[in-house]
C-alpha cells in the first residue's frame, strides 16, 4: 500500500514528524548513554576555574562594568555549544560507516527533515551542557538571570547555535566522509571561531582586521546574545534582534546546504 | 485476473567509478509479486545497481522507473513504494528493536493510531515479539536480519529489494528468513529483488534469477530455463561457471563475512 498523498493541511505535521523521527532517536541515545556530556562538561570547569580566575586579575580588561567572570561565563557556554556541534558531523559520518544512515536516506522523508532532526537533537545536547555550566556559575557566584524570558531566551539561542553548528558540521562531513579528514578540519576550524569572537574578551581588544573577521564570525553573536541574557546587568552590544536574526538566517542557510549535499553520504 | 504489471524496468541503467563501470547498460523488467535473484561474484556490480534502484546512487546514464516513477525525476516517489534491507547491517544497535521500528513509521508517515498496532504486528510477523524491548546490540545476527525487514516493510512497500538477506548467518537462521521472504510475497504479493551469492538460496526462493558479471546483465531467466539452456543435467553453479566462467566461492570472500558480522556489535 503506497503511503498516502499527504494534504497540504497535514504536510506541516508530517514533515514535524519526520523531524521527531531522527531527533527523538538521538535524544533515546542520549539519555541511555550521558558520559560523553560528562566528559564534556569538563571543559567548561577548567576554562572557568582556571582561565577565568587568573584572567580576572588582569588589569585594564575593559569588560564594561562586568567582573571577568561574568563577562567571561557566557563565552564560555557559547564555547561548550560550539565544541559539541562542530563535531556532530563524525557521528554522522560514523553512522554512514555502520549503514544506519541510508536507513534514513531510502525513506521519503525530505532530505532537510533529516538534517532538522539532527539539528534539533543537537540543540537538545547544547541545552543540557548549558545546565552544567549554570551551576558552575551559581557556584562561582556569578550574577545569573532566572527571570523566565532570559532563561527562554537563553535556551533559544543555544538551540539555534547547535543547530548551525551542527548543520555546518553536517555540511563539513557531506564532503569529506570520512573520520580521519573530519578531524584534521574540525580541529583547524574550531580555534579561529573560538578565538576570533567575543567569548573570551571583548572585541575592542583585537586589531581592527581581527574585529572585522569577529564581526562576521556567528558566535559572536551567540555570545552576544547569551551575556545579554543570562547575567542580571547584560548589556547588548548588537541588540538581541540581531543576534536572533544572524542565527536564524545562517542556520537557514547551513540546513538548505547540509540537505543539498545530505544524499552523498549514501554514496 | 488482472494483467500483470512490470513494477521494476530499468533502462540502460550504468554507473561508472572514474573509467571503471560497476554496472553497464542493464535493462531488464521484474513482474509485480516476482522473487528475482541477482547473481554475481564479488564486485559484479550488485549493490551498486540496488543503490541505484533504492535512488541512493544516482546513475551516470540510464533509467529506471520503480512502480511506476523514474529514479531520476521522481525519486521521493519511489522512496514512497519501497523498502530496502541493505547489505550492511542498518538497525541502530543503540536503540530497542521497537525504537527502530519506530522511527521508521514515523520516517514513513504510519498513521499515528496505527503505529503501535503495526509495530506489534512486523514484531511477531519477524517472530521477535519477545525482543523488542531489548537493545538491537545484544541481538543475534539473525534477529538482527529479521528486525531489518520488518522496518523495510513496516509501510507495506510495493517492491522490496534485499542486499545478500542471510550472508554471515547460520543455516537455521537463513531458512528463517527465507521462510519469511516466501509469506510477505505469498500473503501480500510483494515484489523483491534480492542480490545473493548463494546458488542454493537463488534456487529456493527466486521465480527468475539474473546473472551479472564485470557489470553486466549475462542472462535472465526462471532457474530451470537457465539449466536448460547449459545442458539436461546442469546445477545452477554449472550455468553461472558457463556464463562467468569462474566458479563462485563457495564460503564468500573474507571481506563479505567481516561485513557480514560489522553487526550492530560494533556499536558501542
Ligand atoms: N564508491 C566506490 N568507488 C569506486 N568504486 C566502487 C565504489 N563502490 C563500488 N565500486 C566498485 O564497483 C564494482 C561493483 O561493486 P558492487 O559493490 O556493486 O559489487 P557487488 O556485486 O555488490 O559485490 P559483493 O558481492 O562483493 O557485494 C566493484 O568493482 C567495486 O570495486
Ligand atoms: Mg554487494
Amino acid at each position: 500500500m503506497p503511503i498516502p498523498e499527504p494534504k497540504p493541511a497535514r504536510a506541516v505535521l508530517s514533515y514535524l514528524t519526520q523531524i521527531q523521527a531522527v531527533a527523538d532517536t538521538e535524544i533515546r541515545k542520549l539519555r541511555r548513554d550521558p558520559s560523553e556530556l560528562l566528559t564534556r562538561a569538563f571543559q567548561p570547569v577548567v576554562w572557568l576555574l582556571l582561565f577565568g580566575e587568573v584572567m580576572a586579575n588582569v588589569r585594564g580588561l575593559n569588560t564594561t562594568g562586568q567582573s571577568y567572570l561574568d563577562f567571561l561565563a557566557p563565552g564560555i557556554l557559547a564555547q561548550s555549544v560550539l565544541f559539541s556541534a562542530i563535531f556532530y558531523g563524525i557521528s554522522v559520518i560514523w553512522e554512514r560507516d555502520l549503514g544506519v544512515l541510508h536507513r534514513q536516506l531510502v525513506s521519503p522523508a525530505p532530505r532537510s527533515a533529516l538534517v532538522l532532526g539532527k539539528a534539533v537533537s543537537a540543540g537538545a545536547r547544547g541545552v543540557a551542557q548549558a545546565v552544567i555550566v549554570y551551576a558552575l556559575a551559581l557556584m562561582l557566584g556569578i550574577g545569573l538571570s532566572f527571570r523566565p524570558f532570559d532563561i527562554l531566551g537563553v535556551i533559544a539561542l543555544i538551540w539555534l547555535g547547535s543547530a548551525l553548528f551542527s548543520t555546518f558540521s553536517l555540511m563539513i562531513a557531506c564532503l569529506v566522509k570520512t573520520r580521519e579528514r573530519f578531524m584534521g578540519i574540525g580541529q583547524v576550524l574550531t580555534m579561529p571561531i573560538f578565538f576570533a569572537s567575543n567569548a573570551i574578551y571583548p572585541i575592542e581588544l583585537m586589531p581592527h582586521w581581527l574585529q572585522s573577521v569577529s564581526l562576521s564570525n556567528p558566535l559572536t553573536y551567540e555570545v552576544d546574545g547569551i551575556r545579554t541574557l543570562m547575567l542580571q546587568n547584560g548589556l547588548s552590544r548588537y541588540g538581541l534582534p540581531i543576534d536572533f536574526a544572524v542565527l536564524l538566517v545562517l542556520t537557514g542557510l547551513c540546513v538548505a546546504i547540509a540537505a543539498h549535499l545530505y544524499p552523498r553520504l549514501a554514496e | 485476473m488482472s494483467e500483470p504489471k512490470a513494477v521494476i524496468i530499468t533502462d540502460y541503467l550504468t554507473k561508472t567509478y572514474g573509467d571503471v563501470p560497476a554496472v553497464e547498460a542493464v535493462s531488464m523488467t521484474v513482474m509485480e509479486g516476482e522473487i528475482v535473484g541477482l547473481i554475481g561474484p564479488n564486485g559484479a556490480g550488485k549493490s551498486t545497481l540496488i543503490k541505484m534502484l533504492t535512488t541512493l546512487l544516482p546513475p551516470s546514464s540510464g533509467d529506471a522507473l520503480i512502480a511506476g516513477y523514474s529514479i531520476l525525476t521522481a525519486p521521493a516517489k519511489v522512496r514512497a513504494h519501497i523498502g530496502y534491507v541493505p547489505q550492511l547491517l542498518s538497525s541502530d544497535g543503540n536503540l530497542t528493536g521497537y525504537e527502530n521500528l519506530l522511527m521508521s513509521a514515523r520516517l514513513y508517515l504510519v498513521p499515528h493510531h496505527e503505529r503501535e498496532e503495526r509495530i506489534r504486528s512486523a514484531l511477531a510477523l519477524m517472530e521477535l515479539a519477545d525482543a523488542g524491548d531489548r537493545l538491537v546490540q545484544h541481538y543475534s545476527g539473525g534477529m538482527i536480519r529479521r528486525l531489518e525487514i520488518a522496518q523495510a516493510m513496516l509501510h507495506e512497500p510495493a517492491i522490496l529489494f534485499l542486499d545478500e538477506p542471510t550472508v554471515g548467518l547460520d543455516p537455521v537462521a537463513r531458512h528463517g528468513i527465507w521462510k519469511h521472504m516466501r509469506e510477505l510475497r505469498d500473503r501480500v504479493g510483494m515484489t523483491m529483488l534480492m542480490a545473493t551469492h548463494q546458488m542454493d538460496e537463488a534456487e529456493a526462493l527466486c521465480d527468475r534469477i539474473a546473472i551479472l558479471h564485470d557489470g553486466r546483465l549475462q542472462a535472465i531467466g526462471t532457474p530451470g530455463a537457465l539449466k536448460a539452456d547449459v545442458s539436461p543435467d546442469a546445477t545452477l553453479d554449472d550455468v553461472f561457471a558457463a556464463i562467468t566462467g569462474s566458479e563462485i566461492a563457495k564460503e564468500g570472500s573474507l571481506r563479505l563475512i567481516q561485513q557480514g558480522r560489522s553487526s550492530a556489535h560494533a556499536h558501542s
